[in-house]
C-alpha cells in the first residue's frame, strides 16, 4: 500500500509537469520529499527539477567537497534537499585522497571548478591514522607530535586555498573512535586517544579564528546526535570505503544544509507561529485561561519546549510573529498572564489575531514588517492549514510538525533556514529594535505632514569606513537585504577584505539613529574610483530605514567622495531582482542620465562637474572626512 | 515488491518506469554503472531497513535477483 502511495506521488509530479504546471510539480515534489526522504526519492526529485529548474525561483552554488572516503551516495539527498530549499548546487567531488594536492596546486581540479563552497570532509582514521588504529603502539608524546603536525599542515593547505580562492571552507571536525585503544583507560588521563583527537578538533576553532571565512562542523556531534554504534557500516567501509550506513546519509545531507542556507542567504527572518495546540495545548477560547495546558510538566512540557526554541532563535535575531485565529483580546490576555508563558507580548514583533485566513495573515506580517514574503517560516499543528498555506503562499517555508507536540520543538530546531554563520550586535537587538519601530509608527501617523515627521526624527547617520568591527554585519546585510539593494552584489568576507586592500575601492557602512534609538549599521555602499568615474558597485539599505530620506544622505556623501577622489562622473547600475523594486528609480529620481541599458539592467551616470545632491536638512551626517575635519579643528 | 524495486531503480538509474523489468540488469540499462548501483543497494537498504553483505551486492545484478534476495532477508511486514 505505501508503494502505491510512492508510485501515486511521483505519477502527480509527472501529471504536474506535462501540464507544464510548474509551481503545482513543485509542489508535488515538495509532497513526495515530506513522505519518503530516501536516496530513490532524491534521485527522481533531481531528475524531475532538471526540467523545473528554468520555470522557479532558484538561487545557484558551486560546492566543491575534499574527501577521503566514499561520499557520492550523500550527494542525491544534499541536492534534492537544497534544491527544494530553493537552492541550485553544482557539485565537485575531488579524487580519493588527493585533498592537500587539490588545494595546494594551482592547476588543480578544484581551482578549475571554481567553487562558492568547499567542504572538507576527512575521516580520523584516514588523516590521523597515528592516533586512531595504531595509536596504542606509540607512546602518547608521539601521538601528540603526529596530532600537532597534522594541525599544522591543515593550517597551510587553508591559508595556501584562501591565498588563491574567495570560496567559504566548511570543515569537519574528527571523529572519535567508538573504543578507545585503550579501552577505560583512555579517559583516566589528560593524553588519551580521545583527549588528542579534541586537541585536533580545537587547532580547527584556532584556524578558525586566523583565517576568514572558515565554518566548523562538528561532524563528531553529528555521529553523537544519530548514535555512534548505528552511524557506521563496517563492511562497506572495508570494501567500498564508505564508512557511513545507509540510514545516516540524509543525516549529513542535512547538516551540511544548515551551512548551505545562510552561505547562500536561503534563510528566514521571521517565525510566524500558530497559538492554540502550537504554543499551548488545548484551545483557548474552549479551555480558558486555565484550561489551556502550557507548564513544566507533561503535557504542557512540550508546548513550553517549543517556546524555548522560539525564545532561542529570537536572541538569535530571528523574529517572531502570531497568526492565529482567535479572540484578540482573549489571546493577548493568555500571553501576558498565564504563568506557564515564556513568551510575551513584548517578544512579538506582529501579532495577526483575528478571523483572516493564516494565507492573508502572513501577507500582512510580511507588509508590517517590510520583508519579502519569502523570509516567512510559518509554525502550526494543524495540517490542513499548513496545506492552504503551501499552495496560496508557496514562497513561505512550512515546517511540517509531527504528530505528537513533545516532537516540535525538535522539528523547529532541525529547520536550517533559521542557521546563523556569525550573529552581529544588531541580531542580539533586533527584538527591541522592531519594538521601537512600531513606536516610529505610531509618531508618523501623528504627524500632519511628511517634513514634519522627518525633522521630528531628529535622524543621525554616521558613515564610516569598513573595519574588523563592522565587518560581519557588513557581510550579513550584503548577503541578506533584498529590498532596496540596487545590484544585489552579494560579496563574502574574504571579497571585502581584498577591496578593501585595493585602493580604487571603499566600502563604506552607514549607521542610523533617531530619537526613538539606535537603528544600527543598516547601510552598504561600494564604490570604485578609476579614470575619472566612480562605479557605485553596491548601494544598499536595510528595510527598516527607507522612506526616511537617509538614501539622500547617503548619495550626497557619494557624490561628495567622488568629487575629492577627483573624479568627473558618478555612475551606477541598477540590476533588476524579483525583489529590489523600490530601488528601481532611486538614481533616475535623483537627476541621473540613462547611459547603457542591456538584458542584466541599466546603468545610470551623473556628471559632477555641475552637480551636486543635497543632504536633507533634517539629517546630521557625519562622515570619515567630516571626522577628520573636526579632529583638525580640535588640533 | 517486484514493483517496489522497479520504482527504486527507475529513480536511481532515472529512467522511466515502464522501461524496468523483471530481467533488467546493467547489460540492458545504461546508466545502470558501478556509482548507480551502490547508490540503489543504499537505496534499497534505506527502503526495506537491511544491509547488504558485500557479496550479496555484488550479486544484485538483475530486478529478479534483487527481488529474490529481498524475500529471503526482509521480513513480510516491511514490505510495501
Amino acid at each position: 500500500m505505501k508503494d502505491s502511495i510512492s508510485t501515486g506521488l511521483r505519477a502527480e509530479v509527472d501529471l504536474q509537469i506535462a501540464k507544464e504546471n510548474w509551481g503545482m510539480a513543485k509542489a508535488a515534489l515538495h509532497d513526495l520529499w515530506r513522505a519518503e526522504r530516501t536516496s530513490s526519492a532524491a534521485s527522481f526529485v533531481i531528475s524531475r527539477f532538471e526540467k523545473l529548474r528554468p520555470f522557479v525561483p532558484l538561487v545557484g552554488c558551486r560546492l566543491a567537497i575534499l574527501r577521503s572516503f566514499t561520499i557520492e551516495p550523500a550527494v542525491p539527498l544534499l541536492r534534492a534537499a537544497a534544491f527544494l530549499g530553493g537552492i541550485d548546487l553544482s557539485v565537485h567531488i575531488g579524487g580519493f585522497d588527493n585533498y592537500a594536492q587539490q588545494l595546494l596546486d594551482p592547476a588543480s581540479d578544484l581551482y578549475a571548478f571554481g567553487p562558492e563552497v568547499v567542504i572538507l570532509a576527512l575521516q580520523t582514521r584516514d588523516a590521523l591514522p597515528a592516533i586512531w588504529e595504531g595509536y596504542s603502539d606509540r607512546s602518547s608524546a608521539e601521538s601528540d607530535g603526529a596530532a600537532a603536525e597534522f594541525s599544522g599542515s591543515l593550517g597551510q593547505w587553508l591559508r595556501t586555498f584562501r591565498s588563491r580562492s574567495n570560496a567559504h571552507i566548511l570543515v569537519h571536525t574528527f571523529e572519535k573512535p567508538t573504543y578507545a585503544a585503550a579501552g577505560i583507560l583512555d579517559q583516566q588521563a589528560a593524553d588519551g586517544q580521545a583527549a588528542t583527537i579534541q586537541r585536533v578538533n580545537g587547532s580547527l576553532t584556532d584556524l578558525q579564528r586566523e583565517i576568514s571565512g572558515i565554518s566548523i562542523l562538528d561532524y563528531d556531534a553529528l555521529i553523537s546526535r544519530c548514535g555512534r554504534d548505528k552511524w557506521h557500516d563496517e563492511r562497506k567501509w572495508l570494501v567500498m570505503r564508505m564508512p557511513i550506513a545507509a540510514e545516516n546519509l540524509l543525516a549529513l545531507a542535512h547538516e551540511w544544509l544548515r551551512f548551505l542556507h545562510p552561505l547562500t542567504g536561503k534563510i528566514g527572518k521571521v517565525l510566524v507561529t500558530d497559538l492554540d495546540n502550537t504554543l499551548w495545548g488545548g484551545v483557548l477560547g474552549e479551555d480558558g485561561l486555565n484550561g489551556i495546558r502550557l507548564s513544566r510538566e507533561y503535557p504542557g512540557a512540550a508546548y513550553l519546549a517549543l517556546q524555548r526554541v522560539l525564545l532561542d532563535l529570537n536572541n538569535r535575531g530571528i523574529l517572531l510573529a502570531i497568526a492565529s485565529k482567535n479572540n484578540s483580546e482573549e489571546a493577548l490576555r493568555a500571553i501576558e498572564e498565564h504563568p506557564g508563558m515564556l513568551l510575551r507580548r513584548r517578544h512579538f514583533a506582529a501579532m495577526e489575531v483575528n478571523w483572516n485566513s493564516k494565507a492573508e495573515s502572513l501577507r500582512r506580517i510580511a507588509v508590517e514588517l517590510n520583508v519579502g514574503i519569502d523570509s516567512l517560516v510559518f509554525v502550526d499543528d494543524n495540517p490542513v492549514e499548513r496545506q492552504n498555506v503551501r499552495l496560496e503562499l508557496p514562497e513561505v517555508t512550512v515546517i511540517e510538525l509531527p504528530p505528537d507536540a513533545m516532537a516540535y520543538a525538535r522539528a523547529v530546531r532541525e529547520c536550517p533556514l533559521f542557521e546563523r554563520l556569525s550573529l552581529s550586535s544588531e541580531d542580539r537587538v533586533r527584538a527591541t529594535l522592531y519594538s521601537q519601530q512600531q513606536d516610529r509608527r505610531e509618531f508618523e501617523k501623528s504627524h500632519a505632514s511628511l517634513e514634519e515627521f522627518y525633522q521630528s526624527l531628529e535622524q543621525k547617520i554616521e558613515i564610516s569606513r569598513l573595519s574588523g568591527s563592522n565587518l560581519a554585519r557588513v557581510v550579513q546585510l550584503i548577503q541578506k537585504t533584498n529590498q532596496f539593494n540596487l545590484t544585489t552584489r552579494r560579496h563574502n568576507a574574504v571579497e571585502l577584505e581584498r577591496l578593501v586592500a585595493d585602493p580604487a575601492w571603499r566600502v563604506y557602512a552607514a549607521q542610523v539613529a533617531d530619537r526613538f534609538g539606535d537603528n544600527g549599521l543598516v547601510g552598504v555602499c561600494i564604490t570604485r574610483h578609476s579614470a575619472r568615474i566612480c562605479e557605485i558597485d553596491t548601494f544598499l539599505l536595510s528595510c527598516r530605514v527607507i522612506g526616511r530620506t537617509v538614501e539622500d544622505a547617503i548619495l550626497h556623501f557619494l557624490v561628495e567622495e567622488a568629487k575629492a577622489q577627483g573624479a568627473s562622473r558618478l555612475q551606477g547600475w541598477f540590476l533588476p531582482t524579483r525583489k529590489n523594486a523600490p530601488a528601481e528609480k532611486f538614481y533616475e529620481m535623483r537627476g541621473f542620465q540613462l547611459v547603457e541599458r542591456n538584458d542584466s539592467g541599466a546603468l545610470w551616470g551623473l556628471d559632477l562637474a555641475n552637480a551636486a545632491v543635497a543632504c536633507p536638512p533634517w539629517i546630521a551626517l557625519t562622515t570619515p572626512r567630516s571626522a577628520r575635519v573636526e579632529e583638525c579643528a580640535h588640533a | 515488491m517486484l514493483e517496489q524495486v522497479r520504482r527504486i531503480a527507475a529513480d536511481v538509474f532515472k529512467v522511466p518506469f515502464e522501461t524496468v523489468q523483471a530481467a533488467s540488469s546493467p547489460d540492458t540499462i545504461e546508466t545502470w554503472d558501478s556509482l548507480h548501483h551502490l547508490e540503489m543497494v543504499l537505496a534499497l537498504e534505506q527502503e526495506f531497513r537491511t544491509q547488504f553483505t558485500p557479496e550479496e551486492i555484488e550479486q544484485l545484478l538483475s530486478i529478479e535477483l534483487i527481488v529474490g534476495l529481498l524475500e529471503e532477508k526482509v521480513p513480510t511486514d516491511r514490505v510495501a
